[in-house]
């Protein structure tokens, strides 16, 4: 077979950092093809330059045998390249075919010709069997199906070859197994795909062909059947094993965080918590496991005070705290590090030394009598700085000029240098480099040592088996399953983050059981891996 | 084209291009001098000496520059918190309507005393003024630039039926109050003109906001507020509580600039008392980048241009609305400039780099 | 006194001047409208219809005909739009910084053109009024006639604008650019869509909107400029796009209420009501900052509403 795709030496700096250092990639017809890398290996930039959302420094695309130069995305999908975004590029308010035909020439002209766009998406979704409605809001849809959405809108615009960045990151493992046999019908039809992971059980699973990054270079291009995992993770980290967490035995005390029964709703004002209830106990990490929009943020929200919960309670060491105010719950002891590092873990425009006394701004020695004292502000940034290793010219530094782990490090220096017993970790280490994800591991360790405890929310299945002590499992607002690190069975788990229990409650056994079989090579890879 | 910088230039870039944006705006305001078929020379050689060449201009300078100021400061604490307070127009009336209040009906009173009572209404009558929109912003979710600006007109009104009516000077033909105490009057400081302690207690007042922004736990979350409201919430910070007091505050000083104009000049309460000092005073903080002293400097050089625009209009008849032309052109060009202190000009930026490569290569 | 009030006569003038003055308010927030749902918070408004009404002014002025008055009046609405766009889109500066400069700036710029060209004059120069344009049959029904049916021809044209707004924004391609800039510009940008042409077109648009209501001010309704004749008009079209939620049947809706608000207190005025004027004319500022905290809570902007789209790489 023909390559469709071939890129040479791609080189892209940014200011201070090499992304992509003389890339080499090939793609043949109807292949499959694996970009798999460490978080900033340079996976995503290489596909953006592909997709034209940015401009090489050097090297050339050849694309079904021609040179191009793609210059916007606009181009890219007249090329026939189409990529599906982790981030989905649809708009919530705009129904399915809406944002399908978003920029398209209309069959009447100026007028939308909402009919025939229906019809030809039907048309798409049976053949690739997506179970698509045309007539459906996007913000309705769940995120499996906002996912086909993507996809159906890139081969309605003729992709040849379809590029997916880290799709299974949002996915149930049962809406992995989908998209993949949605993935094979669409190769077998001819389509190429380049499959973003950093996922190695995942990449085995569904390429032909695997291209491994590393710091921005290519590694090697191995045909997949021809490698196993152990090599491929061998070129990905460069080292044998990824993460080496040391972790003594728990020695819970009492319990310091009390859920009973909690129900919140989400921004929508539909019901987000539907009767949460979780125990975590001095000494312990609790693992809370999930798919992303299953009311984890909420239920954060609520444990910090940004969101009033319409039932049930909150008790912090023995105090019902329920509707408290985040002032209330920082000085009751509870830290947390948020999802969202920039918009809510600091603020942008302020310096380091300004970051750090977010929630004690009014505390002494920062402040007494309601005057600020800046120099203690600055020796205590600078011993935090220096303590969480943040790597930063100087205190007076402002916090968006910080890369994405030393802001972490400066949000987690924050959190755990304040007096405080409970520390709620909310994806502490999405989009974090190998380091710094060690880093924010070994620390939350330390404050499990140091009796406090820790309630981790997380997506990642690995991060959340390989830290906790105990794990509990949040499906469609409520805990669907709770059980201790040891006896955890990771295929148990990943039935329940996709709330197949209930499906067997149900009569889809059949089903279920494959998945189960599904899952179990799953988690076995997965504790190879960690 | 752009490309954002790690960190922004500093000061010292930030006060280039305000200087540039300075005289670029007087160029273009000299093409619209000549457009009046008025020599630009002769024109501005008039505002120079109206504004410079005399005392009396000098002195007018720090007169019209006062109000501008402490509405001006006002505006600061206001658009920190990007809060976006388009009523000090209004909290001026409602403020100069409070001081009066006390400078006629309250007393008799020592000075020391109905003085200091009178400025305190004043700020009192603007942070009133400016508590109805916080509270409506914090709490309702209302947009507070129609609300501020809207409540403008409303003030205005409201002082001209007074004026008209209930308060109007028995057997005067003006529609004006009767003169305030004597007692309750900002004394002039060189008495043939018509300087006033007033501007004295504006630049106590920058002072003070300098220090309440950047030295207390109030203006941390003033700040907080305006440059990440997710984050300050999440950290414990009252988000519609410093809303309310960032009205308020913003209110008060702008009701102290109108105070300082009826306690001041004119010694009693008319219709048309600010000839849109509260207007001129948000140009003037966003002049100053938001910084109290940068205000100072801002609000002193917007009154020379007005105070010069006047002889202007004087020697050579050209319309004193040109001032404000000058002026709001010349926060229009800080405004189109500003993107060079964030982002860098990539084309300027490899030509930089060519030169430098040249230089390096020359020396190696 | 309450059968002045209630007379017939008393409630044709009220309803018809209710109409003509919507007009101008509800051109310019059918722009806005625009403007905000291609995610640009445009609160210069203000500084287009008073630019717009001198310009308009002008032209009809000097040239002795209205229509290139108004002519001259979009124009010059669409030069000042093209000012907030240059220096909001492209050099990505603060949009309600922006705005209220420019309503300083037009406020003075007005002012000084209009005493360069006509001086100070004890009587104003004025221009022939416009005249209504009576349409056959319909305008000679009671009430409904001289109400609906004997008004400006911009009158029409702005209430015609109406349907064909809406026909445009939620029924044709662009006007689904249009929506998809305002709540999601990198989505919009990577299927080919200029999220900064578009918002340019926009605001311009609005300009062009705009520019007519002010220059109908003048022209159309006064015959006069006078200074800041737009009195806060620009901001309560801003307050109507909030209270007809971004769509144009319902802006026109908000609009009547509003300029009801003003023709009442004139109307009132002209009967000799036995209210302080100075109340009377806060009517519609007043019902402006009740509607405003009425609606508040349900108002759901574009979700991209004033936030600069920065293009990174």
């Amino acid at each position: 077979m023909a390559p469709i795709l071939c890129m040479r030496g791609i080189t892209k700096h940014f200011p201070g950092v090499l992304a992509n250092d003389r890339i080499d990639l090939e793609v043949e017809e109807g292949e499959i093809h694996a970009l798999l890398g460490e978080n900033g290996a340079g996976k995503t930039t290489l596909m953006n330059i592909l997709y034209g959302l940015y401009e090489p420094q050097e090297g050339e695309i050849v694309f079904q045998g021609r040179p191009i130069k793609v210059s916007s995305p606009h181009q890219a999908i007249g090329l026939g390249i189409g990529m599906v975004h982790q981030h989905f590029m649809l708009i919530p308010v705009f129904t399915v075919a809406e944002n399908i035909i978003l920029g398209l020439r209309s069959s009447r002209g100026l007028v939308l010709d909402m009919e025939q766009v229906q019809r030809r998406i039907l048309d798409l979704s049976e053949r690739y069997g997506l179970g698509i409605d045309p007539n459906a809001y996007i913000w309705q849809l769940p995120v499996g199906l906002q996912q086909r959405v993507e996809i159906i809108k890139a081969l309605y615009r003729g992709a040849k070859l379809l590029i997916l960045d880290e799709p299974t990151a949002v996915l149930t493992p049962q809406e992995t197994r989908e998209l993949f046999h949605i993935l094979r019908s669409l190769a077998q039809q001819g389509t190429s795909i380049i499959f973003i992971s950093h996922k190695l059980n995942e990449v085995m699973a569904i390429s032909d062909r695997v291209t491994v990054l590393r710091d921005g270079r290519v590694v090697n291009t191995v045909l997949t059947r021809e490698t196993s995992q152990t090599e491929l993770a061998c070129m990905m980290v460069g080292r044998e094993v990824v993460l080496r967490i040391e972790r003594p035995p728990p020695a819970p005390g009492e319990p310091v965080l009390e859920v009973n029964d909690l129900h919140a709703l989400n921004d929508k004002g539909l019901p987000a918590l539907e009767g949460v209830s979780l125990r975590v106990h001095r000494g312990e990490i609790l693992g809370l496991a999930g798919v992303d929009g299953n009311g984890q943020i909420e239920l954060a929200e609520s444990l910090v005070g940004l969101r009033r919960p319409t039932g049930g309670k909150i008790l912090v060491k023995g105090r019902d705290v329920t509707g408290s105010l985040p002032s209330t719950l920082i000085r009751m002891g509870v830290a947390c590090i948020p999802q969202d590092r920039k918009a809510i873990g600091s603020i942008g425009e302020f310096s380091l030394a300004e970051n750090v006394i977010l929630g004690s701004h009014d505390q002494p020695p920062f402040a007494r009598h309601g005057l600020l004292n800046r120099q203690a502000i600055r020796r205590y940034c600078q011993h935090l700085i220096s303590e969480f290793d943040v790597r930063t010219p100087g205190v007076d530094l402002q916090a968006r000029a910080l890369s994405g782990g030393n802001l972490q490090k400066l949000i987690l220096a924050r959190e755990v240098s304040r007096p405080h017993d409970i520390l709620i970790a909310v994806q502490p280490t999405r989009g974090l480099d190998v380091g710094a994800t060690e880093f924010v591991y070994r620390r939350l360790l330390e404050e499990r040592q140091n009796g406090k405890a820790i309630l981790l929310i997380s997506t990642e299945l690995d991060e959340v088996l390989c830290l906790s002590d105990r794990i509990a499992v949040i499906y469609e607002g409520r805990i669907v399953g709770e059980m201790r690190a040891e006896e955890a069975v990771a295929e148990e788990i990943g039935l329940l983050i996709a709330g197949s229990r209930r499906e067997i409650g149900i009569g889809r056994r059949d089903e279920s059981r494959s998945t189960a079989d599904r899952k179990n090579s799953f988690a076995k890879e997965t504790r190879e891996r960690v | 084209m752009f490309e954002r910088r790690a960190q922004p230039h500093g000061t010292l870039a930030s006060v280039i291009l305000i200087a540039a944006s300075l005289i670029l705006a007087l160029l273009m305001g000299a093409g619209l001098v000549a457009l009046a078929q008025v020599s630009p020379w002769e024109a501005y050689r008039a505002l120079f000496y109206g504004a410079f060449g005399r005392i009396y201009g000098l002195v007018d300078t720090f007169v019209k520059g006062t109000p501008l100021l402490l509405a001006g400061l006002g505006m600061v604490i206001a658009f920190k918190a990007k809060v976006w307070n388009v009523g000090a127009e209004g909290q001026i009336y409602i403020g100069a309507l409070f001081a009066v209040w006390i400078g006629l009906y309250v007393g008799p009173l020592p000075w020391w005393l109905h003085l200091p009572l009178a400025l305190l209404a004043g700020a009192l009558g603007g942070g009133l003024w400016g508590l109805i929109p916080g509270v409506l912003k914090a709490y309702l979710k209302v947009n507070e630039v129609i609300v501020t600006l809207m409540l403008n007109y409303i003030a205005i009104l409201f002082v001209s039926w007074l004026v008209h009516g209930p308060m109007e000077e028995p057997g005067g033909f003006m529609p004006q109050t009767p003169r305030v105490a004597t007692t309750a009057q900002l004394p002039p400081l060189f008495p043939p003109t018509r300087l006033h302690a007033g501007v004295l207690v504006a630049l106590a007042a920058a002072l003070l906001v300098y220090f309440l922004l950047f030295h207390t736990t109030l203006g941390y979350r003033i700040r907080a507020v305006g440059a990440g409201p997710k984050a300050a919430r999440f950290r414990g910070i009252g988000v519609e509580r410093t809303v309310v007091q960032v009205m308020v505050l913003s209110g008060m000083l702008a009701g102290l600039a109108g105070a300082n104009e009826v306690l001041g000049i004119h010694y009693r309460l008319l219709d048309g008392i600010s000839p849109g000092y509260g207007f001129t005073a948000m140009v003037v903080a966003l002049l100053g980048k938001l910084h109290p002293l940068g205000v100072v400097a801002a609000s002193f050089l917007f009154a020379s241009l007005s105070v010069g625009a006047d002889m202007m209009q004087k020697i050579v008849h050209v319309p004193i609305a040109i001032s404000r032309v000058i002026q709001g052109l010349v926060v229009l060009c800080v405004l189109g400039t500003e993107i060079l202190l964030l982002y860098d000009l990539v084309p300027l930026r490899r030509l930089h780099q060519r030169f430098s490569s040249l230089r390096f290569r020359r020396e190696g | 006194m309450l059968e002045t009030v209630f007379n017939r006569l008393f409630l044709v003038t009220f309803l018809a001047s209710t109409i003509r003055m919507a007009t101008p308010i509800l051109l310019a927030a059918l722009g806005e409208i625009y403007t905000e749902k291609s995610g640009v918070l445009n609160i210069s408004l203000e500084a287009q219809m008073l630019t717009a009404a001198l310009a308009g002014f002008i032209g009809a002025y000097y040239t002795q005909n209205n229509w290139l008055g108004l002519l001259l009046g979009m124009l010059a609405g669409i030069l000042i739009s093209l000012l907030f766009a240059l220096l909001t889109v492209s050099l990505r500066a603060d949009q309600i910084v922006v705005g209220i400069t420019l309503n300083l700036f037009a406020l003075g710029l007005t002012t000084f053109i209009y005493r360069v060209l006509f001086g100070v004059a004890v009587i104003p120069p004025h221009v022939e009024p416009m005249v209504e344009v009576h349409i056959p049959v319909l305008s000679d029904l009671p009430v409904i006639g001289p109400v609906l049916f004997q008004q400006k021809a911009v009158v029409y044209l702005t209430f015609l604008l109406v349907p064909i707004a809406h026909w445009f924004l939620f029924r044709t391609t662009i006007g689904l650019k249009i929506r998809s800039v305002g709540e999601y510009p990198l989505a919009a940008e990577t299927v080919g869509i200029n999220v900064t042409r578009t918002r340019y077109l926009c605001i311009l648009l609005s300009g062009l909107g705009t520019g007519l209501g002010g220059a109908f001010l003048s022209v159309g309704q006064l015959a006069r400029f006078t200074d800041n004749m737009t009195a806060g008009r620009g901001f309560i079209a801003l307050a109507i796009v909030i209270f007809g939620q971004w769509k144009p049947y319902r802006a026109a809706l908000a609009a009547l209420i509003f300029a009801a608000a003003d023709a009442l207190q004139l109307s009132l005025q002209a009967v000799g009501v036995q209210i302080p004027s100075q109340f009377l004319l806060m009517l519609p500022y007043g019902v402006t900052v009740l509607a405003m905290i009425f609606v508040a809570r349900r108002a759901t902007a574009p979700a991209a509403l004033a936030q600069p789209y920065v293009k990174e790489g």
